[in-house]
């Protein structure tokens, strides 16, 4: 066979952009789900369970502030799960990986619900203690226009028939969109003052909220990474393994 | 590029609908709005600028759909691609007469529109101002969500959620300089911002509309 030596065989990718191919994203995604999920369900458990019934009451915020465990860690995830989709989009459009593509529209539920629930909370949470429950405050005002472009960027998957032209185009909506959204966090914050209290944890401060409450929240924010993870990974295989099930299809019927 | 430029210009006029009625669009909802909130004039005089703002953002929207459909349904926008003016330029300068058949009739209307709403004296120089700078952006931004939305059959529903987003930074600045202007107050920094991003969008949005184009094309 003369054709071996004319045609090398093209260098195999190794380490991380060897998940690209999809057998072998499944099997890796196969074999850490079960641990992904027990992981985050233990987090979640420990976290919730420690923050709702053993931490003490604030003193001024009384019981209400127990929200922080659902609160604050859905918000996060709801700007890292876009930031996530912008990095999957930008690898799509780099290295055309389609497995990176799936992943971006696997989030994008994932990043609405966790939107959602960040919302959903502030608002109850509001009531009480701002006597509100809504205020067009910058955060609160930015987390909706987030929860727009959640819309917009799943809707436009939906619209689009052609995969591969959906995931072009939703790849440069997601480009696009990032860079409208951190103008918009900035303009609106430019446009009203705020209700909202500043960061309640970061790395570089002195002063975070007090350690009976940090460090059920750091188990919560685990638990939530790891259920983004675990549910990214799993909606992931859905879209691949949907796909070919749509290819298996396609064959069939140009056979008959 | 003054042959396409041309080309859209006259289309738009001669082919009716296109250019007269994002106008009749401003003046309705302009009329509707004091049905709707009542018609105290100091109450109207407050929401003025954002009312014509948010009309003339609207008015922009509604004229976005004809921007690119037509051409994609009799093959214009598949020669334009394989023409030597890059795509770039070719949706700039359609950015562009969309711009002059909507955004500039929605400012030379809007201080007479302004008149309907009881706009303070001092607001009508600030409103166009602002109109002016800011329409630009409105029409740019809203070339990409065509662009974007070009190959969905009925996209228009569609357009408008991808497009209303993005123009919040544009209608935030926008907004502020008319009602600052009005209430007679400093309207150096949302003057600049909106400047700023007028400039920024037109600088950079053509390239995105331009990738978006050339997936649907593909």
């Amino acid at each position: 066979m003369s054709m071996t030596e004319e045609t090398p065989i093209p260098k195999r990718p190794s380490g991380f952009w060897s998940y690209a191919n999809p057998v072998k994203f499944l099997g890796f995604s196969e074999r850490v789900l079960p641990a992904l999920c027990w992981l985050s369900g233990l987090c979640l458990v420990v976290g919730l369970i420690w923050g709702f019934f053993f931490t003490p009451d604030d003193f001024r915020q009384g019981s209400t502030v127990k929200i922080i465990y659902l609160h604050v860690p859905s918000a996060l995830m709801a700007i890292n799960a876009w930031f996530m989709m912008l990095v999957a989009s930008l690898i799509w459009i780099i290295r055309r990986h389609h497995v990176s593509a799936l992943a971006a529209k696997a989030a994008a539920p994932v990043g609405v619900v966790m939107t959602l629930i960040a919302l959903f909370t502030g608002a109850v949470w509001g009531q009480p203690m701002w006597g509100t429950w809504w205020a067009w405050d910058p955060r609160l005002t930015s987390f909706l226009i987030l929860f727009l472009f959640y819309l917009g960027y799943m809707a436009l998957w939906a619209a689009i028939d052609d995969p591969d032209t959906a995931a072009d185009l939703t790849s440069v909506l997601c480009l696009v969109g990032s860079v409208f959204a951190v103008l918009s966090r900035y303009a609106v914050n430019f446009w009203n003052q705020g209700l909202h209290q500043g960061a309640s944890l970061s790395l570089d401060k002195e002063e975070n909220v007090a350690d009976v409450f940090y460090f059920p929240l750091l188990v919560c924010i685990a638990g939530f990474v790891l259920i983004f993870l675990a549910l990214v990974l799993y909606r992931t295989g859905t879209e691949i393994r949907l796909r070919r099930t749509r290819a298996l299809q396609a064959r069939e019927e140009a056979r008959s | 590029m003054k042959a396409l430029l041309r080309r859209d210009l006259i289309l738009a006029i001669r082919a009716g609908g296109g250019f007269g009625l994002g106008l009749a669009f401003f003046l309705i909802v302009t009329v509707l709005v004091p049905f709707g909130v009542g018609p105290q004039s100091e109450l109207l005089s407050r929401i003025a600028p954002g009312i014509l703002w948010l009309g003339a953002l609207l008015a922009c929207l509604l004229s976005l759909d004809r921007l690119l459909a037509l051409d994609w349904e009799d093959g214009t926008l598949d020669l334009l691609a394989t023409s030597p003016l890059p795509l770039e330029a070719a949706l700039s300068i359609k950015a562009l007469a969309h711009w002059i058949t909507t955004g500039l009739p929605l400012v030379l209307a809007a201080p007479v529109f302004g008149v309907l709403l009881s706009l303070p004296q001092p607001g009508y120089f600030w409103l166009v101002i602002s109109l002016v700078l800011g329409t630009p952006a409105l029409s740019v931004i809203g070339t990409f969500g065509a662009a974007l939305t070009v190959g969905v059959k009925r996209g228009g529903l569609l357009m408008s959620l991808l497009v209303l987003p993005l123009y919040v930074p544009t209608l935030i600045f926008g907004a502020e300089v008319a009602r600052r202007g009005a209430e007679g107050m400093q309207t150096t920094t949302p003057l600049l911002m909106l400047a700023g991003i007028t400039l920024g969008v037109i600088a950079i949005m053509p390239f995105a509309s331009a990738v978006a184009l050339r997936v649907n094309l593909r």
